[in-house]
């Protein structure tokens, strides 16, 4: 395949970025879209040029880490896929693949494709987590659950925190992100003592990192990688209003 | 607890539960609007008469000339803040799957805001005393203004637009309220669906009766 790439390239944070445009020969379909940048990097450091910075770590789609916006996509076109998942094989011989990184005023850019996503992480310190010693695993039958919650709850624990769903919102909203750790939390025993402080602390944390307020679009859903669905906003609302 | 008042699902808290009671509002207009089709002018202006008076009514009134503020201002607030959290725009437009009727609410909630002022000029301004017209007749001043092309094509495209802002808004509504469900989720979609065919429907049918037919 040969194809052509403008990709975003931004030397640091405050430094003003602009598109630059690579092309690429021999690369194989079979190739990931990450392999892909790899071959891209080491023909840039073979003519003794600065590579793209991306970035990535498992490689296997559950890190989060490699989150780019493909073509005015999160994580490229295909659903329920994360960038390093992407194969080379979904773009057509021959085509321009614009390459940019997440955009919202709590993703600042740190260099080309990398994103500070910390306010992630702030949100979690702030209340994602059951603060008691949950000691050795408890024999199955002591705690009940109900299979459907205990699916559910598995269902949103999935999500990995990647940013697709900030990245294709149009307000760049944080919704579906804490939406999945809530209702990860709060349908199971264990999260229900410290549900409401919970639900106060990681909203009142998603605010103050700058996020856009969810208007239901669905843009987040239908983006994210692990196809977390827009009922756990719903729950998380409902988390919200009984912590009142 | 300010901070719990004014979090961003607080606000669309009460953004909702406002436009939920402008929906109950909407279909008593379009009844009393009704009464336009008839011949005889004295079965609207009593109604009008009656809405303007009766104690009861003025109350509900405030409290939907309170709800419209508030949809509208915390409409705004939430648009201006959801335009600061991306700063720098993607060079490539976004093409994640989406419902235009959510992404798009903003502007057709203007256009309607438009409608609304031009509206308020033309009944319920006059009926406070604040602009000059016949309060007594307001079945004629309707006759007259649908007869006005331009005001028809106003009138009708405003009314498209806020059924595109009606089938968003009870669904959207209902999921910031918490409420969705397997199944009664689809049941809300189709009720949003008839709600917002039917409503600027029936509008849009007595203003081109009048203009066409009468």
């Amino acid at each position: 395949m040969r194809i052509k790439l403008k990709i975003w390239r931004q030397k640091d944070a405050v430094s003003k970025g602009s598109f630059a445009t690579y092309e690429l020969d021999n690369i194989s379909p079979e190739m990931s879209f990450l392999e892909m940048l790899d071959a891209l990097n080491k023909s840039l450091v073979e003519k003794s040029l600065e590579p793209v910075a991306f970035d990535h770590d498992c490689r296997e789609g559950i890190c989060g880490s490699c989150g780019m916006y493909i073509n005015g996509y999160p994580h490229g076109p295909v659903k329920g896929l994360t960038t390093c998942h992407l194969s080379m094989r979904y773009f057509k011989d021959g085509e321009t693949i614009v390459i940019e990184p997440w955009r919202a005023k709590a993703f600042p850019v740190i260099k080309d494709l990398i994103v500070d996503r910390s306010a992630f992480d702030k949100i979690m310190i702030a209340g994602g987590f059951i603060s008691v010693s949950a000691g050795a695993a408890p024999e199955a039958n002591s705690v009940n659950v109900r299979k459907k919650n205990s699916d559910a709850a598995f269902d949103s624990s999935i999500c990995i925190g990647c940013g697709a769903c900030v990245a294709s919102c149009k307000n760049a909203s944080a919704m579906l992100f804490i939406s999945a750790k809530i209702s990860q939390y709060s349908l199971m025993p264990q999260g229900r003592p410290e549900a409401k402080e919970r639900v106060m602390s990681m909203v009142s944390e998603m605010d103050k990192q700058g996020f856009g307020n969810c208007s239901n679009t669905g843009a987040c859903e239908s983006q994210c990688p692990k196809q977390i669905k827009l009922v756990n906003i719903a729950r998380l609302n409902r988390e919200y209003f009984k912590a009142f | 607890m300010n901070k719990v008042l004014y979090s961003s699902i607080s606000k669309k808290f009460v953004m909702a539960l406002a436009g939920s009671f402008l929906l109950l509002f909407l279909p008593v207009h379009l009844g009393i609007n009704l009464l336009l089709l008839r011949e005889d002018p004295a079965p609207f202006n009593q109604a009008a008469h009656f809405m303007a008076t009766f104690p009861l009514v003025k109350i509900v009134e405030i409290v939907l000339l309170a709800a419209i503020a508030v949809h509208i201002i915390w409409g705004i607030i939430l648009q201006i803040q959801n335009w600061m959290s991306r700063p720098v725009r993607y060079n490539v437009r976004n093409r994640s799957e989406t419902s235009a009727f959510s992404k798009f609410a903003f502007w057709t909630g203007g256009t309607i805001l438009i409608f609304l002022v031009i509206h308020f000029f033309n009944f319920y301004f006059i009926k406070l005393g604040l602009v000059e017209g016949n309060a007594d007749n307001f079945y004629s001043v309707a006759h007259q203004l649908f007869r006005i092309k331009g005001y028809l094509i106003l009138y009708l495209v405003c009314f498209f637009l806020l059924g595109i802002h009606l089938y968003h808004a009870f669904q959207s509504a209902c999921q910031t309220l918490g409420l969705n469900h397997r199944i009664w989720t689809p049941v809300v979609k189709l009720f949003s669906l008839i709600y917002a065919l039917l409503i600027p429907s029936g509008f849009a049918y007595i203003a081109l009766s009048i203009c066409f037919f009468n």
